[in-house]
């Protein structure tokens, strides 16, 4: 009610039935309501917090410094986590460079080229499609195309690049946003002095978005560190560490975090490094988040 | 200074194209999944024969006289989903109405928060935490030989949708007009029934679009149930370990040949059929809320 506060329709608000004029029957149904009201968004609070505490009260005591910087060896006896980490980078950068260019070269087409009215509502719908297509599909799909027809075997190449289909919706929608915001008065004031389209765009239009493409970008990058099941089948389960070159190579499978925790959980029962390697992946995304949060800021207050 | 403009000038001509072959990208790819999965699923539907394996309620893929019956994954699938619609969806309302209702205050902003964390937990982690609390509790509580099962995956995939109902549906209700409540109020209806006669009604489509992503949320997903599900092919019960179509391609894919990895890439195909109608809806549901 305070948001009202010292207007006319405050005061109209302020004189409709209180709970005590009402009948009994409706205080109580509301009230009643107002409970569940409550109860749901505690509820949910109070899940949140605690599967969150849970993971890190059983993950962090396991993350110790031989954990993260070594490799599985059995001849050695150790257990870490340090190819899993790599792999995770190695594909986030990848499936970036993958699909960066694509996806905005695609948002600049919708937003600054396309007459076609029904063209664009079609591409739109496709992206919508892209969008809904579960993970274990793109994990399928990216094993026909990449790993057998493309013949890059079970590689992070190959597991790059079907998260850059996967991720080519995301990337597309932040960047049209944030193009749909760049003023018209400008955009025809670097027209009228002689620019060409692409002279325009380039030195207008990209330059005034950059903070929605950098944030798309974050958040695809959150989207690539939580996948797993595109994974599986594209990028391997294997624990090796492999240099920025070997890692641009086909025939070189790895696992990414999450696909390690499914390991470690599923396939070995070994709870402790699953929720060291857990605990990882949630630091990894609020991190992430976090960036995405201030990045849009700082590049906005920059504008 | 002719030539100069002649290079801008084609310049111009190729980065259009560029932009345009960018632009059609998305179209195709949705062209190559679809074709690529059909192709690879077809053969063995032919093969079993449609009804066969639609219906067929054994799935033995590995046995010496194999039986490809789909049906108990078709049925666990939409019976999870179900479920956790019906468990993730009136919570989720709820929620979003009252996050809709507290614009300020520290409890609105703790809620919010912890919604947004919730959404980015991977997929597995929820699989993990199911694993190892959800499980044992279902056994423990209901006296089970073992807790992976049906119900447990209803439980995780009922959580995992909760994000973006509570999202979707809030934009949807921040978007009701101001005038319909305060109309509502000044006939002398309480904000409680302002908001339960009015707002939600009002925002009907934009919370049915949040189910629809709710239920297109909980039918693809794989890694959380297939970790605890128990991954078994029988008709689903809610307390039988059960497979779901996602379940059945990821668990059996790694070993798999001949047939077996035909009817596997089949089971794809019916998933792929279930998303494709669940966006028709989608577009249907969006295209209703644009009139």
């Amino acid at each position: 009610m305070t948001t009202y506060m010292n207007t006319a329709r405050a005061r109209a608000i302020e004189s409709a039935p209180k709970l005590g004029s009402i009948s009994a029957k409706r205080k109580r149904k509301c009230l009643a309501l107002n409970i569940m009201l409550y109860i749901s968004a505690g509820a949910i609070c109070l899940l949140s917090v605690s599967l969150i505490g849970y993971i890190l009260y059983r993950g962090i005591p396991h993350i110790t410094w031989d954990f993260i910087s070594s490799k599985p060896s059995f001849l050695k006896g150790t257990e870490g986590i340090l190819p899993s980490i790599l792999n995770t980078l190695y594909i986030i950068f990848m499936t970036l460079a993958v699909i960066l260019p694509l996806g905005i070269g695609a948002a600049i087409y919708l937003n600054e080229y396309a007459k076609n009215k029904k063209a664009v509502k079609m591409i739109e719908f496709a992206a919508e499609t892209l969008s809904g297509i579960p993970s274990i599909i793109y994990g399928l799909v990216g094993m026909l195309i990449f790993v057998q027809m493309f013949s890059l075997e079970t590689s992070l190449i190959a597991g790059a690049l079907t998260l850059a289909i996967m991720t080519l919706p995301t990337i597309m929608r932040t960047t049209q946003e944030s193009l749909k915001t760049v003023p018209t008065n400008i955009r025809e004031g670097s027209l009228a002095l002689g620019a060409g389209k692409w002279h325009m765009i380039r030195t207008v239009v990209l330059p005034s978005s950059v903070d929605g493409i950098v944030t798309g970008a974050i958040l695809s990058a959150g989207r690539i560190v939580g996948e797993s099941a595109a994974l599986l089948f594209t990028a391997g389960t294997a624990n090796e560490i492999y240099g920025i070159i070997n890692a641009v190579l086909p025939g070189n499978a790895g696992s990414t975090l999450t696909v390690s925790l499914y390991m470690y959980a599923k396939e070995r029962g070994e709870f402790d490094y699953a929720f060291a390697t857990a605990a990882i992946l949630l630091i990894l995304t609020f991190l992430i988040n976090m960036l995405a949060a201030l990045s849009s800021k700082l590049l906005k207050g920059k504008r | 200074m002719e030539k100069v403009k002649k290079t801008a000038h084609i310049l111009e001509k190729i980065m259009r194209t560029i932009f345009t072959v960018c632009g059609f990208f998305a179209a195709v790819l949705v062209v190559v999944i679809t074709v690529f999965l059909l192709i690879s699923g077809i053969p063995a539907i032919k093969e079993i024969g449609i009804v066969d394996f639609l219906f067929g309620k054994v799935w033995a893929s590995t046995a010496d006289d194999p039986s490809y019956g789909i049906l108990p994954f078709i049925l666990t699938s939409v019976y999870g989903t179900l479920g956790a619609v019906l468990i993730g969806v009136p919570t989720g309302i709820m929620c979003a109405v009252f996050l809709s209702e507290t614009k300020k205050g520290i409890f609105g902003n703790i809620v919010r928060k912890t919604v947004d964390l919730l959404s980015g937990i991977p997929s597995v982690v929820y699989g993990l935490v199911g694993m190892i609390i959800i499980v044992p509790a279902v056994r423990e509580v209901f006296g089970l030989p073992d807790g992976a099962n049906l119900f447990s995956a209803i439980i995780v995939l009922a959580v995992m949708i909760l994000p973006s109902v509570i999202s979707v549906s809030e934009t949807a209700l921040r978007a009701v007009p101001k005038e319909y409540k305060e109309a509502s109020l000044a006939l002398g209806a309480t904000k409680t029934e302002t908001v339960f006669g009015i707002t939600i009604p009002a925002a009907r489509s934009g919370i049915i679009t949040s189910v629809i992503l709710g239920v297109g949320r909980a039918i693809g997903e794989a890694m959380a149930v297939m970790m605890v599900s128990g991954n078994v092919p029988n008709m689903p019960g809610l307390f039988e370990s059960v497979r779901f179509l996602t379940t059945a391609v990821a668990s059996e894919m790694a070993y798999s040949s001949g047939l077996q990895r035909e009817a596997l890439f089949s089971v794809a195909l019916v998933l792929f059929a279930f998303i494709m109608l669940i966006n028709l809806i989608l577009n249907f549901a969006v295209k209703k809320k644009g009139k």
